[in-house]
């Protein structure tokens, strides 16, 4: 590291350590730390590691279920699925890397998530993208898109993991701050779940995979911990910052993959851990501080990428697709054996320690990194300062300034007078250009992909019990609500996962999170992402869901302003029986088009239209009151839906002929989008104007019947409110008194709509 | 009702386990077989599947092709054994010379995972035996380099000798003259860019992928 001359910046704010954390540093460990010890400090601290911004909300959160194997803090969330099977989840961002080189940004997004789910013993079987882009009217907007769905599509694909959802987001917010967020789910006969911990005085630490080179020094700290200056957006993506950006090889990933599932199979490994932001020092010092043993790290034992390397790069490294097993002395040839077969690289690199005890008898775990394993010792830092004792902050909040304005710039009465058909059509864009670059279907799994409300799976994969169960998948967000008012929409989003799921036939079992936001170290924003965990942990509590795995995203900033509020929710869902192929949006001529679940909020006499689509992109409104939303009642509008689609998937006689779940754009988009894949028209009366066509509060479903009756009884049993809009028939959608087009000219402009707007920003 | 299966492995292979899945769905047995194994004792018909063979490294097939395994390959094809490379396995049996052409990129230059209509235009092989003349069926796509080529010599061949055993009904990569799927002069070679087993049960949205593995098996039967 270099030496830093009196005149210089301080080393460690240049590692993005503030004057106090580097007096914490000198209080834990008695001394002056040197400069290694520093870099360790430096990643570790980083925001991005060490949520010191976010932690103490997130114990805000409800964590515990009865089927909750693993909850948060782990390197993925488990459930019980039954059938002897768990499934581990995971989400998180790779916002910053894909903003500066979106391709490699995208793809090691998707290589660091799935590692994080096969550390738990988990063969991955689906992934899923949420990705937000500025408003595609520049040739920059473009180039990211392309660039992150390529990346995904390359590595994902190449990999051998399905994407099977996602979500695509066009906002002006997002302009120079892309969002690029991935959530990977994985299965694993229950006996094998393992954890990222080190045990056992003399067992090595094995790395496998990947060389370590240059690559991806100071990712946490320099790209996801800072914001992005300069003035105007584009050129503050300043390409200096591109070395921090990783390089992702796929099929070094594939064999890595394949080599640590056989080593578990075999049962040759006592913990195991990824290599991710912040590399060796993160996996060293959270596998010893987990196993509360030390470990000593030999750093001249690292394979490398290129000569010359100091110690502090190659433990911060984050060159990709390595992993740290940690494996007894006897079971090593055979380690070796395995890896070979698969052509992964290992090598011993350290050893678990003995851990020294404190006053009170607590065991602490020394990390001492040495340049041979009986060499000099380059650093000696207790492994939980560096894992767990990160300071916490407990950020001033404000409420912003301009709230009250916001709220009382309500949007509702100017929509009445619109042209109907020209809003829908503008709302409507077939995402298929995007996922049809992405194997949807590896495994034989995807019984629903992408493109509808959820992703419906067989809970199947190599090497699993069987089974006849199914999974569902979510990812849901609303900026447009979360501008608005992030509490409620936070809490309205947990309830559009459910609803989403329960279109499937699925039941929610947990959520996972990944909270992106802007400065931390502006009060409004930590005000945002207070009431955004809030709004959660409500609606979380409300409907029995419990938050298993989180990833926070800050500083999602550039030229000083931030995004607007995006947490994304993945929702699991679980389908006892899948043998049959439930209902989808298609509908067929003559089914009777029904409305199931709550019209209004109690009290509300109308649909307001604040934070809907109709209002920010058609009216160009981004003020108002958001909806207020019955949660009691939408868990009842969710368990109809589910237990109604559910006979279905169980290959039983049902009563729906199609479903779908009303979401962006409300009621008018979702019969545009079942008029679409149905190819017949319908004609629609009884809708409350332009508002209750076009308002977005979860919790109501568009279903069609050939047996009205029945549906509404069951309805009217389960205390859901229930009432006919019409009949599927025609060439055209007509809502009667408000629009009416023809099939083809939605069919036409959805279809079209993505790839013209992309090709005009060229 | 059939003999033993082999699907061999490359690392970076990763459609091994659904082509076990589906054959096995039909009540044959399959076993994986490794790159680096020599001997293809004991199996009645092969399965080259789908993924990325050593990583696509230099081009799709281009590596697998020097895979120890493959020596074995080509003398159980010139044996007359039915071998059948589905998308990457295509890839590898046309860079192994067992049959003739290339994959090149997609007309779009982009992945495609899609649905395919396909129609069988020859029943004189190993695949499509047990399918008409004429019948369509629907099978996924899954590739990005899935583009059919090669000289006009070899195409009039091709046609002459009716080893066109599948064409695409409407064409998604610019393959040559619609082209899905090939055999070799024997018809017990064949390499098809589309997936038979992501089309094999009703939970999947089709079954048409069966009419072809179920020829396969019969092949592998009387081999």
């Amino acid at each position: 590291m270099a030496t830093n001359s009196p005149s210089e910046e301080p080393l460690h704010r240049a590692l993005g350590l503030t004057d106090s954390e580097f007096g914490e540093i000198v209080d834990v460990l008695g001394r002056q730390p040197n400069s290694l010890e520093l870099a360790l400090y430096g990643v570790m601290w980083s925001e991005h590691c060490s949520y010191k911004s976010s932690r103490i909300h997130l114990k805000r959160l409800p964590t515990e279920g009865p089927t909750v194997l693993v909850g948060p803090g782990e390197n993925a969330g488990v459930v019980d699925a039954g059938d002897g099977i768990a499934v581990a989840i995971r989400i998180e961002s790779h916002n910053h890397p894909s903003a500066i080189e979106p391709h490699q940004g995208a793809a090691t997004g998707v290589g660091g998530i799935l590692r994080d789910i096969f550390t738990m013993g988990a063969r991955p079987l689906a992934i899923m993208d949420p990705l937000f882009f500025g408003v595609p009217d520049d040739a920059r907007q473009r180039w990211l898109v392309e660039g992150v769905v390529g990346g995904i599509s390359n590595y994902g694909n190449s990999v051998g993991v399905p994407t099977v959802g996602g979500e695509l987001t066009f906002d002006r917010c997002y302009q120079t701050n892309p969002l690029v967020n991935v959530l990977c789910v994985g299965a694993l006969p229950v006996e094998r779940l393992v954890l990222g911990q080190a045990s056992g005085t003399g067992n090595l630490a094995v790395l496998l995979g990947s060389s370590t080179g240059r690559d991806g020094i100071g990712g946490v700290s320099v790209l996801a911990s800072a914001g992005f200056d300069g003035e105007d957006g584009a050129a503050s993506l300043d390409d200096a910052k591109r070395p921090s950006v990783q390089v992702g090889d796929p099929y070094e990933e594939k064999r890595l993959i394949e080599a640590c599932l056989a080593l578990l199979d075999e049962g040759l490994v006592v913990g195991i851990q990824d290599l991710g932001g912040a590399g060796l020092a993160c996996a060293t010092s959270e596998t010893a501080a987990r196993g509360r043993v030390g470990m000593d790290v030999d750093v001249s034992a690292v394979p490398r990428r290129e000569p010359g390397m100091e110690p502090w790069e190659v433990m911060t490294s984050e060159s990709q697709e390595r992993m740290l097993a940690i494996v007894t002395p006897e079971s090593m040839p055979k380690v070796e054996e395995l890896c070979a077969r698969w052509e992964v690289r290992c090598a011993v690199v350290g050893r678990v320690t003995d851990p020294e005890y404190d006053a009170d008898g607590e065991p602490i775990g020394q990390l001492r990194i040495r340049d041979g394993f009986d060499g000099q010792i380059l650093a000696d830092v207790p492994a939980a300062s560096l894992a767990d004792d990160a300071p916490l902050y407990n950020r001033p909040m404000a409420e912003p300034s301009q709230r009250a304005a916001i709220l009382a710039d309500d949007p509702t009465a100017d929509a009445a007078g619109i042209d109907a058909t020209a809003a829908l059509l503008s709302l409507l864009m077939d995402p298929a250009p995007v996922y049809r670059q992405y194997d949807h279907q590896l495994f034989l799994n995807t019984v629903i992909g992408p493109g509808a409300d959820a992703a419906l799976l067989r809970l199947a994969g190599p090497g699993l019990p069987s089974s006849t169960k199914g999974m569902a998948l979510s990812t849901d967000s609303n900026p447009r609500w979360c501008a608005l008012d992030p509490r409620k929409a936070t809490s309205a989003t947990v309830a559009e996962g459910m609803a989403n799921v329960a279109v499937t036939g699925a039941t929610s079992v947990a959520v996972v999170n990944c909270l992106n936001f802007g400065n931390p170290e502006h009060p409004e924003v930590m005000w945002q992402l207070s009431e955004s965990i809030d709004g959660m942990a409500e609606a979380c509590t409300a409907l029995g869901l419990p938050v298993i795995g989180g990833n926070v995203s800050l500083y999602n900033e550039s030229g000083g302003i931030d995004i607007d509020p995006t947490p994304v929710i993945g929702t699991l869902g679980l389908l006892d029986v899948l043998v049959s192929r439930p209902p989808s949006f298609d509908w067929h001529e003559g089914e009777s088009v029904v409305l199931l679940g709550a019209r209004s909020a109690p009290g509300e006499s109308h649909h307001p239209l604040a934070g809907s689509r109709l209002a920010v992109d058609v009216l160009g409104r981004r003020g108002g009151r958001l909806f207020d939303l019955d949660l009691e009642a939408h868990a009842r509008a969710c368990t109809l839906v589910s237990s109604l689609v559910a006979t279905h998937a169980a290959g039983k006689p049902g009563l729906l002929g199609s479903i779908h779940d009303v979401g962006s754009g409300g009621v008018a988009v979702a019969t545009a989008e079942m008029a679409i894949a149905g190819g017949i028209g319908a004609s629609l009366s009884g809708l409350d104007g332009v508002a209750e066509a076009f308002c977005e509060r979860p919790g109501r479903f568009v279903a069609t019947t050939d047996d009205v009756e029945a549906l509404l009884a069951t309805a009217t049993a389960a205390d859901v409110p229930a009432v006919v809009l019409g009949m599927v028939g025609g060439a055209s959608l007509v809502l009667d008194g408000l629009l009416e087009v023809s099939v083809d000219a939605l069919s036409a402009q959805s279809t079209g709509a993505l790839v013209k707007a992309l090709d005009a920003a060229g | 009702m059939s003999g033993t299966v082999g699907v061999i492995v490359f690392p970076g292979t990763n459609c091994e386990h659904d082509a076990v899945e589906a054959l096995e769905r039909l009540g044959a047995d399959a076993r994986l077989v490794f790159h680096t194994e020599t001997s293809l004792q004991g199996l009645d018909a092969l399965v080259l599947p789908g993924g990325f063979a050593h990583g696509d490294y230099l081009r799709p097939g281009a590596i697998a092709r020097f895979s120890p395994i493959m020596e074995a390959v080509s003398a159980f094809a010139s044996d007359g054994g039915p071998v059948v490379g589905i998308c990457n396995g295509f890839q590898v049996l046309c860079e192994a010379h067992l049959l003739p052409g290339a994959l090149q990129k997609n007309r779009g230059l982009t992945f495609l995972c899609e649905s395919a209509v396909l129609r069988v235009t020859s029943t004189r092989s190993v695949l499509t035996s047990g399918a008409e003349l004429g019948q369509e069926l629907v099978v996924p796509i899954n590739h990005f380099s899935g583009s059919y080529t090669c000289d006009l010599e070899t195409l009039r061949q091709l046609r002459d000798e009716d080893r066109i055993v599948l064409r695409y009904v409407e064409n998604p990569n610019g393959s040559l003259d619609d082209i899905a799927g090939i055999s070799n002069e024997a018809g017990n070679v064949v390499g098809l860019m589309p997936h038979p087993e992501r089309a094999s049960s009703p939970l999947l949205g089709s079954e048409d992928g069966l009419v072809l593995l179920s020829s396969l098996l019969s092949a592998a039967a009387v081999a």
